[in-house]
């Protein structure tokens, strides 16, 4: 390569780097658009001009949907119910992961089977017999109906089979050698020497259920029985037309899993890889 | 001991899947309302589907939404993997970080950033039309532009998700393919053609895989940017569904509609697990 060529490429590769961060930056500004408008006096917000900086810098917004709307309540439900969906689905795919790696039992392929065919099902076509399911129970507008429908996540389960099928199998024979019930040997070599893929399952679990809409949405027609994704769309008269009230509203709804992320950035995005297939 | 184990997995499975989609096929035969039983009509409620106005608008805007998301969703995606790939160290991070943040958002914020972002009176987008000397348009409230602007949206939301895939894929190509190109003086755009896109394909075939099946089930974001504008021209298979057994209290029509996405999902499913396994046969 002669210099004149290399230089070329350089000067080249510097501006494919320098669009890439632009485009990056634009990409995340909607964000900070939709954060710093739900800071400016509701009059600041439908100024004709653009104004990348609140001219008043004011947390009113937050205070109101805080102590004025039922905001809390809906953060309880959306905990509470992404906390069940995330203990039921990891607990009981865990369990039944490790079963169909290590142990024999009748009708044990065929279970795998359904499992990876059920990878394919569109939940959203099961809406109408949910609802029916849970009405029956008796358990609409409240968390274990809105816990239910969400506990299916094959892929959950498939990552922990792949998972377990890697572990030696000396780990498994030298337990045996000590006599250790089987038990024991899910929960002293199993599932330690797979802690990092468990945590990782259950942060994502947690942030899909939090962000789960459909269900929430039609298992709940209570305002008070609500989960933040589906209150802040569906009570409008709770925030009126107010843009910025609108909007400190999503910033609250969507705070904790931007925060999850940030915080566990490795765990979900190794999560997420998982679940598409990709070993990461 | 196995059966325990399995025994929670296999009660909820029964309950809230294999139970539901037995009883999805059986009331699509019948006139039942949402709740209780219904009457046996036969093959009626299919047969009715041809004729349906708003089945067609839905099947036809759930594959328009395809085409205007998937195709479009994966380039983009592998152009910005195809950039963030060259960063290092802590700018990769953030520059990764700020394309992903939007796939980690519930839709409701995501509905209600974009919401105000394109709002016809004050949103910021706004500005870009008037600087170009277009008209404004409310863009969720006028037909033509709905599916776009919401396909423009979704791309936003999920591209995230497909550039992580995508830097997975083409970290896994040894660097040394790379020096070996550059000693042949190979250019930019001969290096990708013959070496990246070739390796990177079983990825680009696994993105647009999941795109096509996640995109078939669109609901969310067609409900909420429709509330006040046109719902019946915005309907997509899922909202239809909704719409029927939900507001039309017709759960045995709405079934036949479930059935028909259904089998389309498993369809394309099963013929891309036959495609992939195909390819991967044939590479062998």
């Amino acid at each position: 390569m002669s210099p004149v060529t290399a230089k070329r490429l350089n000067v080249l590769g510097l501006l494919i780097t320098l669009a890439t961060v632009l485009i990056a930056v634009l990409w995340a500004f909607p964000l900070y658009w939709g954060v710093i408008s739900s800071l400016k006096p509701e009059n600041e917000t439908v100024r004709p001009y653009i104004e990348l900086w609140p001219e008043t810098l004011t947390f009113s917004h937050y205070t109101f949907a805080l102590t004025q709307t039922q905001i809390g309540a809906w953060y309880i439900n959306s905990l509470a119910t992404a906390l069940g969906v995330t203990v039921l689905t990891v607990g009981s795919s865990l369990f039944c992961g490790y079963a169909i790696s290590q142990l024999q039992f009748p009708f044990r392929r065929a279970l795998w089977w359904l499992i990876l065919a059920s990878f394919m099902v569109p939940t959203q076509t099961l809406i109408i017999n949910h609802f029916e399911l849970i009405a029956s129970m008796k358990l609409l507008n409240s968390w274990a109906g809105i816990i239910l429908p969400q506990l299916i996540h094959p892929v959950v389960i498939i990552i922990f089979k792949q998972f377990f099928d890697s572990v030696p199998k000396e780990f498994r024979e030298a337990a045996a050698m000590d006599n250790a019930s089987e038990w024991r040997i899910l929960t002293r070599v199993y599932i330690p020497m797979n802690w990092g893929v468990i945590t990782a399952l259950s942060i994502v679990t947690f942030i899909w259920a939090w962000n789960a809409f459909l269900w929430p949405f039609l298992a709940v027609t209570k305002t008070e029985m609500m989960t933040i994704t589906v209150g802040i769309t569906q009570v409008s008269d709770a925030f009126g037309v107010y843009y910025a009230r609108q909007l400190s509203a999503a910033v609250l709804a969507g705070l904790p899993v931007a925060l999850a992320y940030l915080v566990f950035q490795r765990h979900v995005t190794q999560a997420i890889t998982l679940s598409a297939g990709i070993k990461g | 001991m196995a059966l325990l184990l399995i025994s929670p997995f296999v009660a909820i499975y029964g309950l809230i899947f294999i139970y539901p989609t037995i009883k999805m096929f059986m009331i699509s035969f019948t006139d039942a309302p949402l709740i209780g039983a219904g009457d046996w009509v036969g093959t009626e409620n299919y047969e009715r589907l041809g004729r349906d106005r708003r089945f067609n608008t839905s099947l036809w805007n759930t594959f328009y939404f395809v085409v205007l998301t998937v195709v479009p969703g994966t380039l983009v995606a592998l152009a910005i993997a195809l950039g963030v790939s060259r960063l290092n160290g802590r700018l990769q991070a953030l520059v990764l970080a700020l394309f992903f943040l939007p796939y980690i958002l519930p839709v409701s914020v995501v509905y209600r950033l974009w919401d105000w972002t394109l709002n016809f009176q004050f949103g910021i987008a706004m500005h870009l039309f008037d600087l170009i000397g277009m008209d404004r348009v409310p863009v969720f409230k006028v037909t033509g532009w709905f599916m776009p602007a919401v396909a423009f949206v979704t791309i936003w939301w999920t591209a995230g998700f497909s550039i992580l895939l995508f830097l997975a894929g083409l970290r896994s190509i040894p660097a040394e393919i790379y020096e070996a190109a550059s000693l042949d003086n190979s250019g930019r755009l001969s290096t990708f053609r013959n070496i990246t896109w070739p390796l990177i394909w079983p990825v680009t075939a696994l993105v647009l895989t999941i795109q096509l099946i996640l995109q078939m089930k669109i609901f969310d974001q067609v409900y909420l940017f429709s509330t006040g504008g046109r719902a019946n021209d915005n309907l997509v298979l899922v909202y239809y569904v909704f719409q029927r057994a939900f507001q039309n209290n017709q759960g045995g029509r709405a079934a036949a509609v479930a059935v028909v996405l259904f089998m389309i999902v498993i369809i394309i499913s099963v013929l891309n697990f036959q495609l992939t396994r195909l390819s991967g046969n044939r590479s062998k």
